[in-house]
């Protein structure tokens, strides 16, 4: 009995521990970001675009044909439903409104978390195992503001373009099945397309897409500075990253989703 | 003391840390005064690297001061620490250097982040550092391609980069052969030769710990057992000491019969 309470016991503190952490370090990151250069600290901006290059521009091809395969399964799932009513010219609406609500934007962060989130954490894991974290601030350079801020911005800046080019891709995906399948042209589709998509569809899935981008490097970043002990930790440390942020991402999605439903 | 009157450029007092429950280090003082070269000697886990780290704030006491030139550095804010952190310069165990930088860049980051120096200043100064340490012409090499030494000499010259009046060293020979080893020892040597820094090395190296070190302090599991010249060291009683320096492993009159009862009783 003991032994279980020992365990919860156990269990609440580091989950305690974690979110404190996870906090104090946004916290930072938001501090360096987006205060300290107005105090003149500077920002690097160099390094940021480098990341920029790195978690946005490199992801392209991964992430819209990821997003088109999606776009085009859910054309297939949705037909099979619809057709029974005579409904599949609502296949472009389903699949428009979907992407861009939902799985735009989730698609992309599970693709960056497990692209961008873990190599944050191997990084900033391996600087730390060789004490190249220590280096910096012993020179009296902010870790934070070196290696975190600059993928803090790159994913703020990118993930909502991404996000976009997902919804594209994905909604390329519903119209390549379209045209085959329900004999549409593809202006027609376009146009089903236009008339179901709302504007708001489209901002709430980008506002999604910045808090997923953050959640994911806060994650990355955090396991990466909290990794002891050689390789091994860098290897832990890159694989509960992943796992973490894939779900703290489903967990914020939850609660965005019900937030815009309910003001919608 | 060698001077009492003056004031000494690092001084711990009472520091007590922890690592979650394991003490790591029991009431350490210890004065180290400008200009000297102070090697912390002991075997592995005995805390001196943690006592180093805490000469510039890498860890946090659970009590007690780390004093430098007199200011207390545990607990004055992170901004105020910064400016005394230029006057420090570290070499790590593993050198350290930034993997993604070259070793010119490495060398010129505290100067290109830290001051506001032109460019070509830079180059020059880093140039300098670089020939200081005997590492002329591998400015755009890749860390990953240079050797344990190479590796080193280069970390030694980042940490010289702001001028530092402290220098600290944590396993300056470890993992490299005799002949290298003693090539950072000699350079070591130079170095308070030519700029009367205030040296603080970690070593478990007899051979070079003899050679660098104006004084010499000895821990044993947490605690200093022996503050001295080398040669007060030396001919110091105390049985740790003895051991240490003879090289005399652990364990040796292990009492047969309460070894067997330990392997039976284990709660098999």
């Amino acid at each position: 009995m003991t032994g279980v309470l020992a365990f919860i016991g156990r269990n609440t503190r580091s989950l305690f521990r974690y979110a404190s952490g996870l906090y104090e370090l946004s916290a930072k990151t938001a501090f360096w970001a987006f205060v300290a250069p107005f105090k003149g600290r500077g920002l690097k901006w160099g390094s940021a675009l480098h990341q920029m290059v790195l978690v946005g521009y490199n992801a392209v091809p991964i992430v819209s044909l990821i997003a088109f395969f999606i776009g085009m399964v859910l054309a297939f799932q949705g037909a099979y439903q619809l057709e029974k009513f005579g409904a599949s010219y609502f296949v472009a609406a389903l699949v428009g409104v979907s992407m861009t609500r939902e799985l735009g934007p989730l698609i992309t962060a599970i693709v960056i978390a497990g692209r961008s989130g873990s190599a944050f954490a191997a990084e900033l894991g391996t600087m730390k195992v060789s004490e190249e974290i220590d280096a910096l601030e012993v020179m009296g350079l902010n870790s934070v503001k070196y290696l975190v801020v600059p993928k803090y911005l790159a994913m703020l800046i990118m993930m909502p373009c991404l996000t976009l080019l997902a919804d594209l891709a994905g909604i390329l995906g519903g119209a390549s099945f379209g045209l085959y399948q329900l004999e549409q042209t593809f202006s027609m589709y376009v146009l089903a397309t236009r008339d179901a998509l709302v504007m708001r569809d489209i901002s709430t899935g980008l506002v999604k897409s910045v808090v997923f981008g953050l959640t994911i490097t806060t994650v990355g970043c955090y396991q990466g500075f909290a990794v002891e002990g050689g390789a091994e930790g860098v290897g832990k440390a890159t694989t509960s990253s992943v796992v973490m942020s894939i779900f703290l991402v489903i967990v914020a999605d939850v609660l965005f989703t019900a937030l815009f439903y309910y003001t919608g | 003391m060698a001077n009492d009157a003056a004031e000494p450029m690092i001084r711990v007092a009472d520091l007590v840390t922890h690592y979650d429950e394991r003490r790591i280090l029991n009431h350490v003082s210890l004065e180290i005064m400008p200009g000297e070269t102070m090697v912390i000697l002991g075997g592995s886990g005995t805390g001196k690297s943690t006592l180093l780290r805490h000469m510039t704030r890498l860890e946090i006491p659970t009590s007690g001061h780390v004093y430098i030139k007199g200011q207390d550095v545990c607990h004055m804010p992170e901004e105020q620490f910064n400016q005394i952190r230029r006057k420090i310069g570290m070499l790590f165990q593993s050198a350290a250097l930034f993997n993604s930088m070259t070793v010119q860049e490495n060398v010129a980051l505290p100067l290109r982040e830290l001051t506001q120096l032109e460019e070509p200043t830079i180059r020059i100064m880093t140039r300098i550092k670089l020939d200081l340490v005997g590492l002329s012409g591998v400015e755009r090499f890749m860390p990953a391609q240079l050797s344990g030494g190479m590796k080193k000499r280069a970390g030694l010259a980042r940490a010289l980069a702001m001028d530092p009046e402290i220098l600290l060293f944590d396993e300056p020979s470890a993992g490299l052969d005799p002949i290298t080893a003693a090539g950072i020892d000699s350079l070591i040597l130079k170095l308070k030769m030519a700029f009367r820094m205030t040296i603080v090395v970690v070593t478990h190296e007899l051979a070079s710990a003899f050679v660098i070190a104006d004084r010499i302090t000895v821990m044993h599991e947490g605690e200093i057992i022996v503050v001295g010249t080398p040669e007060e060291v030396r001919n110091s009683r105390h049985p740790r000491v003895q051991q240490f320096l003879n090289r005399v492993p652990e364990g040796n009159e292990r009492d047969v019969k309460a070894y067997l009862r330990s392997l039976t009783e284990s709660g098999f």
